[in-house]
């Protein structure tokens, strides 16, 4: 009896498995993650510009918006830290008020394309067959358009403007969700606990909900800190070619893109919003790396 | 070997075949009338006619793809709206500033991006290790136009050692190569250190130590010929993405090149001009990814057979 017993709690427990470990694991994740010293400068950096991104108005020393006629293109000082722009306006609060234009540009189009990328891998590795095929073959295409091209042509296609660069970013941002997201579902679904879950009956949206989509969790948390990154450089690269923010708002992309026609007499132009781009996407990228090396210490 | 090359070559045509679908419909996607978004909002009816019909919008949707790969097998790829010349003459004169860019970049960052990730495998957790990584995750960090701007600012306006731009010496040369590998040379760095520490772990390279060979040896001629062929793969796919990195550099440093040339005629709504450079460029990324494929199998016996 007790055996028997034994038998049929075993793939319960096992189907339960992720739901039950995962109590323990937020506590050695942290703990390994910590001592990643790189990685947790990054999240500190990051953390303090997600903090000035939504309180930025209220901390900014100045208008962001606000000329001063008086103090054209002066350089760093102790009234303007970042110097001023052509219309006298803080470089400093302007990067401050910007940072929501940049970042929010950036995370949502990495959200959009990680998610549309993730239901398409998942599905695609999961079920197989033809939408397989048809998931990878249309991701085969959108990489036949190298790095930020495909971002371009879609600009090209629907016209500048910051909706648009989030509509071409998560479209460039798609295809490698998508192919990551497939081959970990192909790993996870041969996981025991999921032949577990569908030899007790589960059905395939739970069995997709509660165990395939949670084992696939890791690649996507990595893929997405990186694309992020990704999604930065290339948002300011179109801002950068004139097909993004229009230059007289405060996006990183477009103040150093307006900068660049000073850049003779004030340098500081180019050289703070591109400096401040520079360090947000190394920080994603080390922060990447460190939650890669934690989450997967296999991949190096 | 002869079987895996003509499959390989033969996988490639359904692909070329969709690209060339999806940038025929280029024109098609675009919101509302491409002729009036290129005319713009004061063209009268007459001109708007005689765009469509330059186009080829007035035909079928099926006749008017195959009317475009007919006049592409033939080199011809329409006319450019802004400047009145066929678009093949203005590619083809765009071609040589761009090319040259490519293989100057190509070259030191290649060599460069191996030369920092073996010496950080090998000195694996010391001083170079850290400098070597800290070079590579910068490198893909940081914004290629920006960097362009400052090595401007630093060796051309402040230090006059090189031109600020154009492609007229071999020193205008410089500052844009360096702009334009400096994310090549990072991948390779990066990717180099993972292949050779994953090589070293091999057993053949702890043989090679235990027979007492020496170590500049065991990592020459035991891990770094091995971790070769996935470098030279890596190395071959970022080559590939170089046109479009191009873009960037190219406005940076005024450079007269294909890059540019899509910029501008973004900036103009010169739709022929646009879809001739967006078939160019993907068609140049799936030649070299084939070309890599192709070499991946002379170098590695294992794929071929499989």
């Amino acid at each position: 009896m007790p055996e028997w017993k034994e038998t049929v709690r075993a793939p319960e427990e096992e189907a339960k498995g992720p739901v039950v470990q995962a109590q323990s694991k937020p506590k050695a994740f942290f703990k390994k993650f910590m001592q990643r010293r790189t990685a947790v400068a990054a999240a500190v950096f990051l953390l303090i510009l997600l903090i000035i991104t939504a309180v930025g108005p209220q901390l900014a020393p100045y208008d962001p918006a606000a000329p001063d006629y008086d103090n054209l293109l002066s350089g760093p000082s102790p009234a303007h830290v970042l110097g001023t722009d052509e219309y006298g306006r803080d470089v400093l609060s302007r990067l401050m008020a910007g940072s929501r234009l940049t970042l929010g540009v950036s995370l949502s189009s990495v959200i959009i394309g990680a998610a549309i990328g993730t239901v398409l891998g998942v599905l695609a590795g999961y079920y197989g067959g033809i939408l397989e095929t048809l998931v990878m073959r249309g991701s085969d295409v959108l990489f036949a358009f190298p790095d930020i091209l495909l971002a371009i042509a879609i600009v090209a296609m629907i016209g500048p403007g910051i909706i648009n660069v989030v509509i071409a970013v998560a479209v460039f941002t798609v295809p490698s969700f998508a192919r990551i997201m497939r081959s970990a579902t192909l790993s996870v679904k041969e996981s025991l606990y999921v032949e577990v879950a569908r030899s007790i009956g589960c059905k395939n949206g739970r069995i997709l909900s509660r165990y395939i989509f949670p084992g696939t969790m890791q690649s996507m948390i990595v893929n997405f800190t990186m694309r992020v990154g990704t999604a930065i450089l290339a948002a300011a690269s179109l801002s950068f070619l004139g097909f993004g923010a229009n230059v007289t708002e405060p996006d990183w992309g477009a103040m150093l893109s307006s900068g660049r026609n000073y850049i003779g007499v004030a340098s500081h132009l180019v050289y703070f919003p591109g400096l401040l781009i520079f360090l947000t996407v190394l920080a994603f990228n080390l922060l990447g790396d460190g939650l890669r090396d934690t989450l997967d210490p296999k991949i190096k | 070997m002869g079987r895996y090359f003509v499959k390989r070559v033969l996988g490639t045509i359904p692909m070329m075949f969709v690209v060339s679908i999806l940038i025929f419909l280029f024109l098609h996607m675009i919101p509302g009338d491409p002729a009036r978004q290129m005319a713009g909002k004061e063209a009268t009816e007459q001109e708007l006619v005689q765009i469509r019909q330059e186009l080829g919008l007035n035909d079928p949707l099926p006749n008017q793809y195959i009317n475009y790969m007919e006049d592409l097998f033939h080199g011809d790829l329409g006319t450019s709206y802004k400047t009145g010349l066929p678009v093949s003459e203005m590619l083809l004169g765009r071609l040589k500033p761009t090319i040259q860019l490519m293989f100057s970049a190509m070259i030191w960052s290649v060599l460069l991006g191996i030369v920092i990730g073996v010496l950080s495998a090998v000195r694996r957790g010391k001083i170079a290790d850290y400098v070597g990584m800290f070079l590579a995750i910068s490198g893909i960090s940081i914004p290629g136009f920006w960097l362009g701007l400052v090595l401007i600012q630093v060796f051309s306006v402040n230090l006059g050692l090189v031109p600020t731009g154009g492609l007229d010496s071999w020193q205008s040369y410089i500052l844009p190569s360096l702009t334009l590998g400096c994310s090549i040379m990072a991948v390779l760095a990066r990717f180099s250190r993972s292949s050779m520490l994953e090589t070293m772990r091999e057993d053949y390279v702890r043989t090679a130590r235990a027979k007492g060979q020496r170590e500049w040896l065991v990592v020459l001629r035991h891990a770094f010929r091995n971790s070769l062929v996935q470098v030279v793969t890596v190395a071959g796919l970022q080559i590939g993405g170089l046109l479009a990195g191009s873009v960037l550099v190219e406005t940076v440093f005024s450079i007269p090149g294909m890059g540019r040339l899509l910029v501008d005629s973004i900036a103009f709504r010169d739709y022929k001009v646009i879809q001739a450079e967006l078939l160019f460029f993907s068609l140049e990324y799936i030649v070299i990814n084939l070309i890599v494929d192709l070499l991946y199998g002379v170098l590695n016996p294992k794929i071929r057979y499989q």
